[in-house]
């Protein structure tokens, strides 16, 4: 048995998501990435003194929004709480966040790992505001603070240590960044910093009960950052146990670039933020109706629209959950199904193998692309009326991946409809049989399945426009006539 | 008689019948100031430009026959921690000696609006904190009955502004007595409003659930004039502010008011000119027909630890932000970060702001938390709920507000836990939100002020000033101090 195997990773992720509300947390500053530094605050976010937080209620609407998507029990009586410490980027010298009352309680979410779904529990929703940014300033050779993200809502969620293995936690960061996506309450974009992890770490002998002593990672910030820091925390802990030692319980600082973490603080440095309700802000109330209409104005989530697309398209369930899986995909998906809903498995195929393969290679999104649902639909419904062969459709894909044209003038302007002429076949026919005789000779001698082959030479010499299932009677009955 | 003499509602009735003109009142006021402030230092920032625009303003609009706000072309001094836009806001601390709000807190906006003319900003403890105008880092107020005396605190600048006669009307603002002690030293009338009556929005927090502002006067009316101009929420600002519809002075009459007299008030520590001036006070109120009731709020001897815990652990947070970062003084910018802080709160913070931000931070530490903070809330809860049961058997409670009147300049600086117990008639009121105001009832050997504090249920202001003026018009009226 190799290290790996003997031990088993627990994971906890605590994942901060930014919401796009209109305006920020405490203050009516507008909420926006990528502003002039310092354009965007004013004396409340800046934490002048005298100045009051006032609670946006969109920041509540949009993490109760969430706590229903994630199961969780929504607590209606809430309140702030003060998390006191000092750093430049944090004006007030402390946090509004909160403490023992979160917005959300206990939840879970379901997510798919190969062909196993696994329910990983959701400990707590809190919302909390986020603070400015420093940057090292070479010039000055000093540091800069830009206070635009200060007040930026933020929710918190928590996760139980559920998680097994550096690919589930992506898996489960995913699937949040999705459901915030089809909230409509988060960008989710992790270049950005809209949302951000930090990644607690154990490992334990399997069959152990007790949990091994965990290390904390901030601020991990991509989907491909967190397997990594998980794979090398496990290895570093599991190398460090099979020599004999201890794992200490510290707060580690993950480096991407250089693909390692180093000591943040021990445990003996563990800050004492010294909590306390924020007497700036009443408990607040929400109401049990308000909380329902909020349940009730939930989108279709990710594993309802999975179910919907099996249930009414028959598409296979790998199919239906790989669309569903991300936003815009399905997005785009729906929009098809919109225009013509038989278009629905063809649509699926070739989301799902041929664009998503040319948007792999070539490391883009959907959205790079000037591919639209109404282009697609054409496509397909092109295929299905026998217009044009797969092999033509694929041309007429890469134009429309290019430029929103319509892919009748493509078929026109390239020459690609398909021929269903029989005449005009039968020439093309004749030709390949009589230029492959040992292929004929197999047929005939019972090795049927060379048809293909030649129904593929008969496209080839038709430059792809050949009716195929046209070309295969054709070169059936040729050859029988021989 | 010489303009400065006149009470808010004489000078505006004046103005109104155009016997004198806001200019006049505020160039009155300014040379009052500048004569007068030499002995008292109440004034930290004079502000004569911006007063005199303003009342030529106020003219103008009386010259075109405009409407005019409640207190047009009325001085009111502004306490130095309440914000206002462009003028110096020091808190009366080296912290924040060149700070220069963008803003004006939201009763200054009203003042504004209701036409008021605003001549400075005044002196106080540091931060509001104190009980004497000691810890003001950049002057020491007298009191204008005795100039070797304490005004009071932390309100000292402007209970004392108010009783030399420089400004009729001035703000301070209330976490455990700011208001009603340096009144009853000074001899003059301050309300401490109910919590959340007065927005708190441009009032640099010291702590946040006590903190009130509130009016200083020389009558009762004049506070009703101030404190109806100032009250009412602000959601866009404060979310603890409340919606409230202050109806004025109720007119009241004495016949069957039930008037608690709390036994604790009068317990040992209170000097016996208070308790001799106070007491005769309530004997003035039963022979006008007042019921007195004696009543027990055996919380009482717990309140004063409790102020102390639940006060600093919100100063220690709320005074973190003065790191030397963004504004205000800065200490060692070439060090490391920690050295910066360091330097800048050494330096820039008085000895009091120090002790309770350490007190502060040591109670809501983790493992003192629950020993301290937590009790001190459960102490608050108790503390409400008694008073609450008090005013199902009585309409306003009276008591002292101090235990002694007004001390030497010097005299107790040496000792805070003795500074600390002149507080102990006045932190319950805040603790449990209510509003209360002291009125002078007479004064001790040595001729200094004795002020007694009616107590009311929340949100009771028209009441409070009703019962406080029967008093008033039985005595003929506060006395004034003369000043050269």
């Amino acid at each position: 048995m190799n290290n790996n195997s003997m031990y088993e990773i627990v994971i906890g992720l605590e994942v901060h998501a930014e919401l796009c509300t209109n305006t920020k947390i405490y203050c009516g500053c507008k909420n926006e990435f990528g502003a002039e530094p310092n354009t965007l605050c004013c004396p409340v976010c800046m934490g002048m003194p005298g100045t009051l937080p006032v609670l946006n209620k969109q920041v509540v609407d949009y993490a109760i929004k969430m706590g229903h998507a994630l199961n969780c029990k929504i607590n209606r009586v809430s309140k702030a709480d003060r998390k006191n410490y000092f750093y430049p980027d944090l004006p007030k010298a402390y946090q509004i966040s909160q403490f023992d009352i979160p917005l959300c309680g206990e939840g879970y979410l379901d997510i798919v790992v190969g062909d196993e779904e696994r329910r990983i529990g959701v400990t707590r929703i809190h919302i909390e505001e986020d603070a400015g940014k420093l940057v090292h300033d070479e010039e000055i050779d000093g540091t800069l603070a830009n206070y635009n993200r200060c007040g930026v809502p933020l929710i918190e969620m928590v996760s139980e240590p559920d998680l097994r293995s550096a690919e589930e936690a992506k898996i489960y960061m995913e699937t949040i960044a999705n459901i915030l996506l089809y909230l409509g309450i988060s960008d989710a974009k992790m270049q950005e910093g809209s949302i951000r992890a930090d990644v607690n770490v154990s490992v334990r002998p399997r069959g152990q009960k007790e949990y091994g002593t965990r290390t904390e990672m901030k601020n991990v910030n991509s989907f491909s950052a967190v397997y990594r820091a998980i794979e090398f925390e496990a290895a570093r802990q599991i190398a460090l146990i099979s020599k004999g030692g201890t794992v200490e319980q510290e707060t580690r600082r993950w480096d991407d670039t250089k693909g390692k973490s180093t000591v943040m603080r021990t445990k003996e440095d563990a800050q004492d933020y010294r909590y306390f309700p924020d007497p700036d802000l009443l408990t607040f109330e929400v109401s049990e109706a308000h909380v329902k209409e909020l349940f009730d104005s939930l989108p279709e989530l990710p594993v309802a629209k999975m179910q919907r697309y099996m249930n009414d398209y028959g598409i296979a369930k790998i199919d239906a959950q790989q669309l569903a899986a991300n936003k815009a995909r399905a997005d785009f998906f729906d929009e098809c199904t919109s225009i013509n809903k038989d278009t629905a498995k063809l649509v699926s195929n070739w989301m799902i193998g041929t664009i998503t393969r040319i948007l792999n290679d070539k490391g883009i999104e959907l959205r790079d692309t000037a591919l639209t649902a109404k282009n697609l639909t054409k496509m397909i419904e092109l295929i299905q009326k026998g217009t044009i062969s797969n092999t033509a459709a694929k041309t007429v894909l890469d134009e429309i991946l290019e430029k929103d044209i319509d892919p009748e003038i493509v078929v026109k302007e390239k020459g690609l409809a398909q021929v269903s002429d029989t005449g005009a076949l039968a020439a093309v026919v004749a030709d390949v049989l009589a230029n492959n005789d040992k292929a004929v000779q197999d047929y005939k001698s019972g090795k049927t399945s060379v048809v293909g082959f030649l129904v593929g030479q008969c496209m080839k010499a038709s430059k792809g426009q050949g009716n195929p299932a046209l070309l295969k009677d054709l070169i059936v009955s040729e050859i029988e006539k021989k | 008689m010489e303009l400065y003499k006149k009470t808010a509602a004489e000078l505006s009735l004046m103005l109104k019948n155009k016997e004198v003109s806001a200019k006049e009142i505020a160039q009155s006021t300014i040379e009052r100031i500048e004569k007068t402030d030499k002995d008292i230092d109440a004034f930290l920032t004079v502000t004569a430009e911006n007063a005199l625009k303003k009342a030529q303003g106020i003219d103008d609009k009386i010259a075109a026959g405009e409407a005019l706000g409640a207190l047009a072309g009325i001085p009111v001094a502004i306490k130095d921690n309440i914000c206002t836009k462009d003028v110096k806001t020091t808190c009366a601390s080296k912290m924040l000696e060149s700070f220069v709000p963008p803003y004006n807190a939201t009763v200054i906006q009203k003042l504004d609006a209701a036409g008021a003319v605003i001549p400075g900003k005044v002196n106080m403890d540091e931060f509001a904190m104190g009980s004497s105008c000691e810890n003001s880092a950049f002057k020491t107020t007298k009191n204008p009955w005795d100039l070797s005396r304490v005004p009071g605190g932390s309100s000292g600048g402007s209970a004392a502004c108010v009783a030399a006669c420089e400004v009729p009307l001035s703000l301070g603002s209330d976490t455990g007595g700011s208001i009603r002690c340096p009144a009853a030293y000074c001899g003059v009338v301050g309300l401490k409003p109910t919590y959340g009556a007065v927005s708190r929005f441009g009032l640099v927090a010291f702590a946040s659930s006590l903190d009130q502002i509130g009016p200083f006067a020389r009558t009762v009316d004049d506070i009703a004039m101030l404190f109806s101009a100032i009250c009412g929420s602000d959601k866009m600002h404060d979310a603890t502010s409340k919606d409230y519809a202050f109806n004025g002075v109720q007119s009241t009459d004495c016949k069957g008011l039930r008037i608690g007299v709390p036994k604790e008030y009068f317990g040992k520590g209170i000097s016996e000119p208070v308790q001799k001036s106070v007491l005769a006070a309530i004997e003035k109120y039963r022979a006008m027909g007042a019921e007195i009731k004696e009543i027990s709020l055996p919380s009482t001897d717990y309140a004063l630890s409790a102020y102390y815990i639940i006060s600093s652990a919100e100063a220690s947070s709320n005074l973190a932000r003065y790191d030397g970062v963004k504004y205000g003084y800065s200490g060692n910018r070439e060090g490391n970060l920690h050295e910066l802080y360091i330097s800048t709160r050494s330096a820039a913070f008085g000895k009091e702001v120090k002790r309770r931000i350490m007190l502060g931070t040591y109670v809501l530490s983790s493992g003192y938390y629950d020993a301290y903070y937590k009790r001190a809330k459960m102490l608050q809860r108790m503390i409400g709920q008694e008073f609450t049961t008090a005013f199902e058997g009585c309409d306003v409670i009276i008591a002292p507000v101090t235990p002694t009147t007004a001390f030497k300049l010097g005299e107790k600086t040496s000792d805070p836990l003795e500074m600390y117990a002149a507080d102990i008639c006045t932190v319950t009121v805040n603790i449990a939100g209510l509003p209360a105001i002291s009125i002078p009832c007479g004064e001790d050997e040595n001729g200094m002020p004795i002020g007694m504090q009616i107590i009311g249920a929340k949100f009771s202001e028209s009441k409070l000033l009703g019962v406080a003026k029967c008093y008033e018009t039985a005595v003929g009226g506060f006395k004034v101090k003369e000043m050269a």
